[in-house]
Formats: structure tokens, C-alpha cells, sequence
């Protein structure tokens, strides 16, 4: 905007990269390597752009984008209300009333936590945490986690908790298989490169489903381990399917494990080779196509687990994460309180960014949001 | 995977009534709410007749064509008369049908022409949990395994993807892998 000469201001409850400082656990880095830490007009430029930033280091870079950008961010304003107006829409901030011709919702993907509703059946001596209160593995009760939830957040407490010796218990549902390095590069690397990322909204069979997609199973370690079932059975975490309930006490998991295992081999397979069929044709150096093992499911994994036995002290949601609309008072959400847009565009004067496939499979991470700014920008001018 | 013409394929699922069905019921959730009903009488020993002709669904009473009557009893091994399949077997019944449907109406959906779809469904089933001879052993199966045998003018890979999609969206592998509420009265 500020190169389209539109008087504008951002709107910050907190500190700029609220959520890179806030809301997420100790040892997280990115799971997108430092090549892809890009935002317009800055990008890393440190000595490892095959690396993986902290949290914090998030924060400094998203913190000196807003200072090379000049961006007029107001930081400690929290906008408790967004209604239609006259000439557009008025804020109810916690500095004042304010008025705007055009607003754009950039307020992130993922606020709050999901917990699924039979949380409420868990017994009180069982702890209970969400990735927003979990910090590090020192911070839980001694004794066996069940980590609920087998995505990015998932994997990787799992194994950063099975290595601190404790017994860990994943169930797994619907999941996404990653190797971290495909054919002696990031596999993230592969995904930007072949163009998959830059796939747009329009052009997917399923955009509720591409939109709903869990994130995949990768970590940004310094050793650029692979993080998958398989890893985490070689850890000494126990494998189990997906929570479906909890009742009388006892945990029940989905006798449905070997499917879903499946089908995320199956796809990691097609990806690869999408990837191969790429490389191909665009003549890639690289060394040559590499398969992986399937994933090995337990010969008959638990079903069911008794969460007052003392074998579970904690378990960890790490079942993904939602936008808070509690503010937003303009009709524009779905029943299930999802906004309803088309490419961002959500009505005359309001805009959304940074949501799931938003324009492109990239749309949330980092580097994709230069290109959806762009058009969303572009549609927002023009209705000036 | 690529995608071929429809039209030349013919697995006898009309995929296209399925998929306006789904974006019809997309925006009237009522509507998609059905409600399947089966009547049992005891006969003798441990006998039953069970029947099923109506159901419930799209906002109103339906009815099947005609009615369907199942016979369930013991084996003679258990010294029963034998005048139909144990119940436990009819879970076979349920999770074979509706696999093998979710085989052909994904395989309509992706191009892919089948000529012959067979499975063999077997549940394991230790009977001292419903013997009471042993606590620790439950009253159900320990594990069910279906193995497809599939002749298609596919690779072995997309067959591989069709079996996972119909167990994605089976009704009935949901129903067996994952806890439902039941609940049950006496009138
Ligand atoms: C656990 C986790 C790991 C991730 N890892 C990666 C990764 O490795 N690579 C990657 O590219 N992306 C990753 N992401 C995605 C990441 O969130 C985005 O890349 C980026 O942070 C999105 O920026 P954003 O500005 O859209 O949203 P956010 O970072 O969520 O920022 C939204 C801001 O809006 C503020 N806000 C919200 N509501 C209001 C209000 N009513 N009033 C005032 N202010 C408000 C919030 O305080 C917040 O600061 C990850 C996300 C999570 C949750």
C-alpha cells in the first residue's frame, strides 16, 4: 500500500511478530529453511540458507521487515470491533473509535488452539496443554504424555519429549509425510522449485479440503533429521490411531491407523513424483530419484488407554489451530465460523490475508504472502 | 494421477448423482440426516429375525423396493440350530458391501474401468471374552483383515489408492474403527 501512495495504518494488539514471541513453544524453529524467509524486499542473508530460524529470530526478521518497509504499524491496539459503516467500516480499538474505507483482516490463521469437545471428559488428574501453554518438556508433570495430533506441532513435541525419557504415546489421525531432504535438497526446496506451492485456488479440484490440509510432518532441526511415524517408532514413541473419544475415562483410539498411514504414503509417493517428473523436464541436476520405506504400523496397536492408571500425567493438543473472529461483526462467516472469501476478496472494502490456500498452496508461510498481498492490494486500489 | 474421460468408463455407479447429492446437501444439512432402522423378533434359542424395509432420509419416510429379511442363530459347534450367520458375521457383511461399493464409485470417479473387484474379510475372534471365561479378553473382534483381489485397467499403485479412499469414506470402517454411543432401552 505504501507503494500505491494508500494512506493506510496496521493495527498491532501486541508487539510486531506478536506471534513468533507469544505463541509458540521454546524450541520451535521454522520448518521452512532460511532460503524461503523472504518478505518483499528482505529476505535472510545470514550464512546458512539451508538453516532453520528460532522463534525469536522469526521475530527480529519480521520486526526488520517492518523497518526496511517503513510500514506505519501501531503496536498495543487491539481492534475489538469491525462493523460496516457508512463509507465503509468502523473499529472499535482499544485506543478509540476509527473509521476506514477498506480493511484488511491480517489477523492470522491461527489465534487459538483446537481442543476436540470430549476434552472435558479427561480426569482432573490428568494435565491438560495446548502448543500456546506447553514451553518446554521441564514444564509438564513427570511421567508418560499422550500427545494428541500427528502434524508438524505433533511430531515434534513428541520427539523433543520421548528424548527427555519420558514414556509418549502419539495418536495419529489424517497426517502428511514429509522427508526433510528429497534428492540432496530441502524437500521445501522442491515443493517452491516445481511450482506445487505456487499452485493457485482456483485452479484446486478440492479447495475445502487443500484448505484444510494439516501441516506437514517436518521439522527445522541443525541436522535436517526426517520426522515422521517411522522416526518417532525408532525414538521409542508408541504409535497409536486417532483419538475418537473419551469415555469413562479411558482413551479411544481409531482402529483406522494403517489407513491413514497409507493413504500419506501413497500421497508422499505421488509428490515425489510430481518432483521427479519436474526435474526431468526442466533438467535438473540432481541425484537420482529416491523411495521410502512405508510406514510400519504396530502389528495391533492400542485402542484403548485408561487415562486414570497413572501411565498418562499429561497430554498435549496438538490438534491445530483456528482464526478468532470474536470481533469481526460483519456477516462473513460460514457456519462452522470460517471467513468466507474468494481469493481474499470477503465483501466491498474487506480483504483477508494469510489464510490457508488463501490464492496459492503457499499462501501461509512466509514467502507466500508477497505474491497474495500483491493481487489482494491490487483488487483493493481498484475499489478505491 | 491423470484423469480420464468419464464417460468411457462404466463401473455402474452414477458418480455424477453422487456428486450433485453431495453439493446439494453441502447447504442443507438437514436434509442429510438419515436414519436407518431395523426390527428383530426372537424365535427361539438364540434365534432372530431381523427385517429392514423403511428408512429415514431427505426429509421424509423412504422405503426400500422390497424387504430385505436376515436370519441370525449360532452354529451347531455352539449347539445352536443354525438357522442363519452370527451377528458378528453380519459386521463382515456390512464392512465387505461397503468397501467394495466405496471401490467401485471411487474408481467411476477416477476414470479407472474395473472388471472384477473380490475380497475375503476375516475377523479374528476370541470367544472367552463373550464366554466371560477370561476378563482381559474382549467381547469383540481382535482384528478384522480384508484382502481385495482387483482387476482394473489401472497401475498397481492407483489400486492401491482405491482401496485407500474407500476405506476413507466407508460408513462402515468408521462405524467398526471408531467408537460410536450407543444406547439401549427397554420401551
Ligand atoms: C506453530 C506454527 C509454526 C509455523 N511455522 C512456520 C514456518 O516454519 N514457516 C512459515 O513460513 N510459516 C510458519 N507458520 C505460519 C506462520 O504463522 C506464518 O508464516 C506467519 O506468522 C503468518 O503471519 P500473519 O501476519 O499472517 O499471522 P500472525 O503471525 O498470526 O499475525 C497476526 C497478528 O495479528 C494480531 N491480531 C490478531 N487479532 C487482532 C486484533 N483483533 N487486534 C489487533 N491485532 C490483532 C496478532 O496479535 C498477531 O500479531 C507457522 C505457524 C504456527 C502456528
Amino acid at each position: 500500500m505504501s507503494d500505491r501512495s494508500i494512506e493506510h495504518v496496521v493495527l498491532e494488539r501486541g508487539e510486531i511478530a506478536n506471534s513468533w514471541r507469544r505463541e509458540r513453544w521454546d524450541s520451535l524453529r521454522l520448518l521452512t529453511p532460511n532460503r524461503q524467509s523472504r518478505l518483499p524486499g528482505h529476505r535472510y542473508d545470514g550464512p546458512d540458507p539451508d538453516g532453520y530460524m528460532t522463534a525469536g529470530e522469526v521475530a527480529d526478521f519480521v520486526a526488520g521487515f517492518a523497518k526496511v518497509a517503513d510500514a506505519p504499524v501501531r503496536t498495543g491496539v487491539d481492534v475489538t470491533s469491525v462493523r460496516a459503516g457508512r463509507a465503509g467500516y468502523e473499529l472499535e480499538t482499544s485506543l478509540g473509535p476509527l473509521g476506514a474505507r477498506s480493511v484488511v483482516l491480517a489477523s492470522g490463521a491461527c489465534n487459538r488452539p483446537v481442543v476436540p469437545p470430549f476434552h472435558t471428559e479427561v480426569p482432573a488428574s490428568v494435565v491438560q496443554v495446548t502448543p500456546f501453554d506447553y514451553g518446554a518438556p521441564d514444564r509438564l508433570p513427570d511421567g508418560g504424555v499422550l500427545v494428541v495430533g500427528a502434524s508438524a506441532t505433533g511430531v515434534q513435541l513428541a520427539a523433543e519429549l520421548r528424548r527427555t525419557g519420558r514414556p509418549v504415546v502419539l495418536a495419529a489421525g489424517e497426517h502428511v509425510r514429509l522427508p526433510r531432504t528429497y534428492r540432496g535438497r530441502d524437500v521445501l526446496w522442491w515443493m517452491e522449485a516445481s511450482g506445487v506451492w505456487d499452485q493457485r485456488y482456483d485452479e484446486i479440484d478440492d479447495l475445502t479440503r487443500a484448505r484444510r490440509l494439516p501441516s506437514p510432518q517436518l521439522v527445522g532441526s541443525p541436522s535436517r533429521e526426517t520426522l515422521g511415524l517411522n522416526e518417532l517408532t525408532a525414538l521409542g514413541v508408541e504409535i497409536v490411531g486417532r483419538l475418537a473419544a473419551v469415555r469413562d475415562g479411558w482413551a479411544l483410539f481409531s482402529g483406522g491407523l494403517r489407513n491413514v498411514a497409507s493413504l500419506a504414503d501413497l500421497k508422499m509417493e505421488r509428490l515425489l513424483d510430481t518432483f521427479d517428473a519436474w526435474a526431468a523436464s526442466a533438467g535438473i541436476d540432481a541425484p537420482p530419484p529416491e523411495r521410502f520405506a512405508p510406514t510400519r504400523v504396530p502389528a495391533s496397536p492400542r485402542l484403548r488407554l485408561d487415562l486414570r492408571g497413572g501411565e498418562i500425567r499429561t497430554i498435549v493438543w496438538a490438534t491445530g489451530f483456528r482464526p478468532e473472529y470474536g470481533w469481526l461483526h460483519v456477516p462473513v462467516l460460514d457456519g462452522k465460523g470460517r471467513l468466507r472469501h474468494d481469493g481474499g476478496v470477503v465483501a466491498p472494502g474487506l480483504y483477508a490475508l494469510g489464510l490457508p490456500v488463501l490464492r496459492r498452496r503457499k499462501s501461509t508461510f512466509l514467502h507466500g504472502i508477497e505474491d497474495d498481498a500483491r493481487e489482494v492490494i491490487a483488487h483493493l486500489a481498484a475499489g478505491l | 494421477m491423470e484423469r480420464v474421460d468419464m464417460t468411457t468408463v462404466s463401473n455402474g455407479v452414477n458418480v455424477k448423482a453422487l456428486l450433485d447429492a453431495r453439493d446439494a446437501l453441502k447447504g442443507a444439512p438437514e436434509a442429510a440426516q438419515f436414519t436407518w432402522r431395523a426390527t428383530s423378533k426372537w424365535q427361539n434359542g438364540v434365534h432372530s429375525t431381523t427385517r429392514i424395509q423403511q428408512f429415514f432420509g431427505l426429509g421424509q419416510e423412504q422405503n426400500h423396493k422390497t424387504e430385505a429379511v436376515f436370519e441370525a442363530d449360532h452354529p451347531e459347534v455352539f449347539a445352536a440350530e443354525d438357522n442363519g450367520i452370527t451377528p458378528i458375521e453380519y459386521l463382515l457383511v456390512g464392512l465387505a458391501s461397503c468397501l467394495t461399493a466405496g471401490v467401485a464409485s471411487v474408481a467411476q470417479n477416477r476414470g479407472i474401468q474395473l472388471r472384477s473387484v473380490e475380497s475375503t474379510v476375516e475377523g479374528n475372534h476370541d470367544i472367552r471374552g463373550i464366554l466371560g471365561a477370561d476378563s482381559d479378553v474382549r467381547n469383540g473382534f481382535n482384528d478384522i483383515k480384508v484382502t481385495f483381489t482387483i482387476d482394473a485397467d489401472a497401475s498397481e499403485k492407483d489400486i492401491e489408492a482405491l482401496v485407500a479412499q474407500s476405506q476413507k469414506r466407508s460408513a462402515v470402517f468408521d462405524a467398526l474403527t471408531n467408537p460410536t454411543s450407543v444406547t439401549v432401552e427397554v420401551a
